[in-house]
């Protein structure tokens, strides 16, 4: 119950924090990417003020056992940049550049984000549950490749 | 619009206050795609009531919001409805694939320095910054 009361809390935050950022206007977002024309910078506030916090919060993990609630920290970031990580980013950012929404500000703008808003969700909910399904393909491809 | 960084750097402390919060205090790593993935796929099945309760909060906050702004706000998103299904389904394929979107792989990643995280959004933006250039100002259909 705890965990659900602050997951809540957590969520209206980062959903706060993207509308008053400017993160779900499509066109600010596009407007960051367009590099070629009237190029907004923006999102470089949004992205350098929300690592701020959070360069604090993995310092004082390392320092801990346990999260406040109990719950095991996650471990040091490790792995390397792999196939899936690249065709994946790939794709993201493709898709990001062409509707401007990412999967958070798609979420939170769902009250006023229209019919398009809930095509786009949809969609993405799809994208998302094909997705195993391809990483199993891309995987087996590989290995036949070898 | 000269005002547009200063809440640009305030809604970006208040993103990155969220993922610090649920860090120490769930201690999971606050990543959209992940959350929402989780439960679609049913990998997440075992943490279904905190992903469920972070969805709500995240759509009923900022709608809670909305009479604060005195203009309507929109999200300005393209009325072609081939470029925002196409659109829906490369995000939601690519950061499934790849592990995390701008919040888990940009905001959490980046900020300890973790290799895939700056490697994502390095591939992300270009990707991003590409598709704006071509399907904008190539070939004009956003």
């Amino acid at each position: 119950m705890l965990r659900s009361l602050f997951s809540f809390a957590a969520g209206g935050l980062f959903g706060a924090g993207l509308l008053v950022s400017g993160m779900t206007n499509t066109e600010k977002v596009q407007g960051w990417l367009d590099i070629f024309g009237n190029w907004d910078p923006t999102l470089a506030f949004v992205l350098g003020g929300a690592i701020l916090p959070m360069m604090l919060a993995w310092n004082l993990a390392t320092r801990r056992a346990r999260s406040v609630l109990g719950e095991p920290l996650p471990q040091p970031a490790r792995g390397e940049i792999d196939r899936n990580l690249v065709i994946g980013s790939l794709m993201f950012g493709a898709g990001w550049g062409l509707a401007g929404l990412c999967p958070g500000p798609a979420i939170a703008s769902i009250g006023w984000g229209g019919t398009g808003g809930v095509v786009f969700l949809l969609a993405m909910f799809a994208g998302m549950y094909v997705a195993p399904r391809l990483r199993q393909r891309l995987d087996t491809a590989a290995l036949a490749l070898r | 619009m000269q005002m547009d960084w200063i809440w640009g750097l305030v809604g970006g402390l208040m993103i990155g206050s969220a993922a610090a919060m649920y860090l120490l205090i769930n201690g999971r790593i606050m990543g959209a795609s992940g959350i929402i993935g989780g439960l679609i796929d049913r990998s997440g099945w075992g943490s279904w009531a905190e992903r469920l309760a972070f969805l709500a909060g995240l759509v009923a906050v900022p709608f809670a919001m909305l009479p604060l702004y005195n203009v309507e706000v929109s999200t300005n998103l393209t009325g072609n409805l081939g470029v925002v299904i196409a659109a829906g389904l490369l995000v939601g394929i690519g950061t499934r694939l790849a592990n995390g979107c701008t919040s888990g792989h940009g905001v959490c990643g980046i900020s300890r320095f973790s290799l895939r995280g700056i490697g994502a959004t390095v591939f992300y933006l270009l990707a991003g910054g590409l598709a704006v250039v071509l399907f904008r100002h190539v070939w004009g259909v956003i």
